[in-house]
């Protein structure tokens, strides 16, 4: 058996997990890159290489085509992994009010889709006895909101599932951390209006790491965001509908 | 996913060159896939856009003031590298502090560096950039085996050395398309050290004469001159010459620490008189009988990137930069009269830097051939704009030529003289972007694209 870990990227390509691939490649770690542009992702694969992976291989990976998930999870190497769960999708509310097909499709990716893959990869951990799973939530899930409450509801939905996975799961040797990130300087918000205290996906992905070896259940990312999220947990609803957040 | 960005953002900003008088606002994309850059292209309006990568350039060669923007700065990935040949195949948003980090330790280099680190490998290409090697090495796109352009329709394609359209694209100030990756032959390097001789010099004839014979001894040379010293002082400076070091047993190798200027210097810092004391100062630095030293090849090829946010020391107005090439049979005589010209002047500032170069460039564009560079540092004041426009006229009268990279200053009629292959690089321009999709502030002050 390998020394070396293993981590197994899900939404390969996004700013975050792109960050991490390479923390993981300059600590001579393994690494499994999944997603849909597998153009894209061959290129993160040789940088990760040529950074000190060991090894980095690509698979193709669909959120949303859920009948290849079980197959996908069965041909991933008889191994202890971890794993980042980094896919994700939004959308500006505005062209959801004009494309309600778009709703399902934000809460087939955010929620279905991590709910069908995670469901068939905790067991499989359970098997190789330990393991990390790290999931990218959001603050959006912690309230509704006007501007993001599509999103916001698929990802309150993970975050409850997430609760019961790692419940579940936390006897058997496998941790589960959902991380729950404020504002980012990805190209999911560049040039997103309104945003403050922006964190880089860099810093964001040396915390994934810290988080996924510490075991922590849940945490803000940067860590303010907790005390910010509680003051918006704390509005009254009857004032909190006033407010056009 | 890349549902989210069925059109990727544009941010709306304001931009400078490295020099911070030339400014611009445009929207700026920043596209992490070479999807979305396709998409990005076939967004631009009639304004252009050109690429925005390290930002350090020095005048408006990556400025498109009401326009579009592509920054690069999230194509920084390694895509290939064979420690046999020493090819490395990158982004174009990789820059030569990421090549640093990574490949010193391995016992490689960038064959030719600028005199900055954070430098792009892309903004590289764009100007064909040389360095402190330049007399052997010559500029950067020799080095290359091949790069991938996507030309302003979208379509990629791979260049060859001897494809017309590398050499357009090569010193082509970033308005044939978008360069995506460049094949680098890499050097090897026998440690992470150079052998460093420093001496001084009491004048120009002296500098002349040293940098005559380290260039021939020497593997980089390169000189600062005080170019606010006059009379029989005229010229003076330092004299620098190294060369690879072998590698010495149980030598500790350590990162610098990298100082940052967190504000802007108040105008009055940098006068006439503080400059000449710390001339003075630093040009007795240096032992009259000269001196040996190894140092890290980082400490000498980028000294100015121990200080982070070093333009910020001329101020919120900024400086300009100006760099010449003078063709040797002329450069003794045309450096004297430039240099009398600056201290008449007392415009100059402590960045002034002459070396030799020894190759022509592989670009249309480049800036190259044999003869003596000159760069100075102007901080921005009332007159420093005709000084400029003198120096141009000088420049022209000894057949010399001035460094877009650098310039903000020089004119359309300048820039056809000193470039007689432009031409050809406009007709190249006009086959390939007839719709101008690709412009920047630069090309419309230089009237690059337009046939007179």
């Amino acid at each position: 058996m390998s020394e070396r870990p293993l981590w197994l990227i899900l939404g390969a390509s996004s700013s975050v997990a792109r960050a991490f691939a390479r923390l993981v490649a300059e600590q001579g770690g393994d690494l499994i890159l999944a997603g849909r542009d597998i153009r894209d992702i061959e290129r993160i694969a040789a940088d990760a290489r040529i950074r000190g992976a060991a090894r980095a291989d690509v698979r193709a990976f669909d959120a949303i085509d859920r009948a290849s998930h079980e197959a996908f999870v069965a041909e991933l190497p008889r191994r202890p992994f971890n794993v980042l769960l980094a896919f994700g999708m939004m959308a500006p509310q505005s062209e959801i009010d004009r494309d309600p097909a778009l709703a399902q499709q934000i809460i087939a990716v955010n929620y279905l889709g991590a709910v069908s893959v995670l469901a068939r990869l905790a067991p499989r951990m359970t098997e190789e006895g330990r393991g990390a799973i790290v999931v990218l939530s959001s603050v959006a899930g912690d309230r509704g909101r006007p501007s993001n409450y599509v999103y916001g509801s698929a990802k309150a939905g993970l975050n409850a599932y997430l609760q019961g996975l790692r419940a579940t799961y936390a006897a058997k040797g496998v941790s589960i951390t959902t991380v729950k990130p404020g504002f980012m300087d990805t190209s999911m918000t560049y040039g997103m209006g309104g945003m403050f205290l922006v964190a880089s996906p860099d810093s964001c992905a040396r915390a994934c790491l810290r988080f996924a070896a510490k075991g922590r259940d849940v945490a803000y990312f940067p860590a303010f965001w907790r005390l910010i999220m509680a003051i918006i947990k704390a509005i009254p609803e009857r004032i909190f509908k006033r407010l056009r957040l | 996913m890349a549902d989210a960005n069925l059109n990727p953002g544009w941010r709306h900003d304001s931009f400078t060159g490295w020099g911070r008088v030339l400014r611009g606002e445009m929207d700026a994309a920043r596209p992490e896939r070479i999807a979305d850059l396709a998409k990005a292209l076939q967004a631009v309006d009639r304004r252009g856009v050109i690429v925005h990568a390290g930002g350090r350039s020095y005048g408006d060669a990556a400025l498109n003031s009401g326009g579009q923007a592509i920054l690069t700065s999230r194509f920084d990935r390694l895509l290939d590298f064979d420690p046999a040949s020493g090819l490395l195949v990158a982004e174009a948003g990789v820059t030569f502090d990421d090549l640093r980090r990574l490949f010193l330790p391995r016992g490689f280099l960038a064959p030719v560096t600028p005199g900055t680190a954070f430098a792009t490998l892309g903004g590289a290409v764009a100007h064909d950039v040389h360095g402190k090697n330049q007399d052997r090495a010559g500029n950067f796109g020799r080095h290359l085996a091949w790069l991938d352009l996507m030309l302003p329709s979208g379509e990629i394609r791979r260049l060859m050395p001897d494809d017309p359209l590398f050499r357009a694209t090569v010193a082509g100030l970033g308005l044939t398309g978008v360069v995506i990756a460049v094949a680098l032959k890499m050097m090897a390097v026998p440690s992470r050290f150079v052998a460093l001789h420093e001496r001084r010099v009491r004048n120009l004839d002296e500098f002349l004469d040293a940098l005559e014979e380290v260039r021939r001894t020497a593997a980089y040379s390169v000189g600062w001159i005080d170019a606010l010293a006059q009379g029989s002082s005229l010229g003076r400076g330092i004299v620098e010459s190294a060369d690879p070091a072998p590698p010495v047993e149980g030598e500790h190798y350590r990162e610098a620490r990298a100082r940052r200027v967190a504000f802007d210097f108040p105008a009055i810092a940098l006068n006439p008189l503080s400059i000449s004391l710390f001339n003075a100062q630093h040009w007795r630095g240096v032992p009259a009988r000269g001196r040996e030293r190894r140092v890290p090849y980082d400490r000498f090829l980028y000294p100015l990137d121990a200080i982070k946010g070093w333009n910020r020391l001329y101020g919120r107005r900024g400086f300009h930069q100006f760099q010449c090439l003078l063709p040797e049979a002329n450069s003794r005589k045309a450096l004297r009269s430039i240099l009398e010209t600056c201290v008449g002047s007392r415009a100059a500032s402590f960045l002034g830097v002459l070396k030799t170069m020894g190759q022509q460039g592989t670009g249309l564009l480049s800036f190259g051939g044999r003869g003596h560079t000159l760069a100075l540092d102007f901080p921005a004041r009332p007159g420093v704009g005709d000084l400029l426009v003198r120096l141009e006229r000088m420049v022209l009268d000894h057949g010399g030529c001035i460094y877009a990279a650098k310039d903000s200053r020089m004119s359309a009629e300048g820039f056809a003289a000193m470039y007689p292959n432009l031409p050809q690089f406009r007709a190249i321009l006009a086959e390939i972007d007839p719709g101008q999709r690709m412009m920047s502030d630069l090309a419309r002050r230089l009237a690059i694209r337009e046939a007179p």
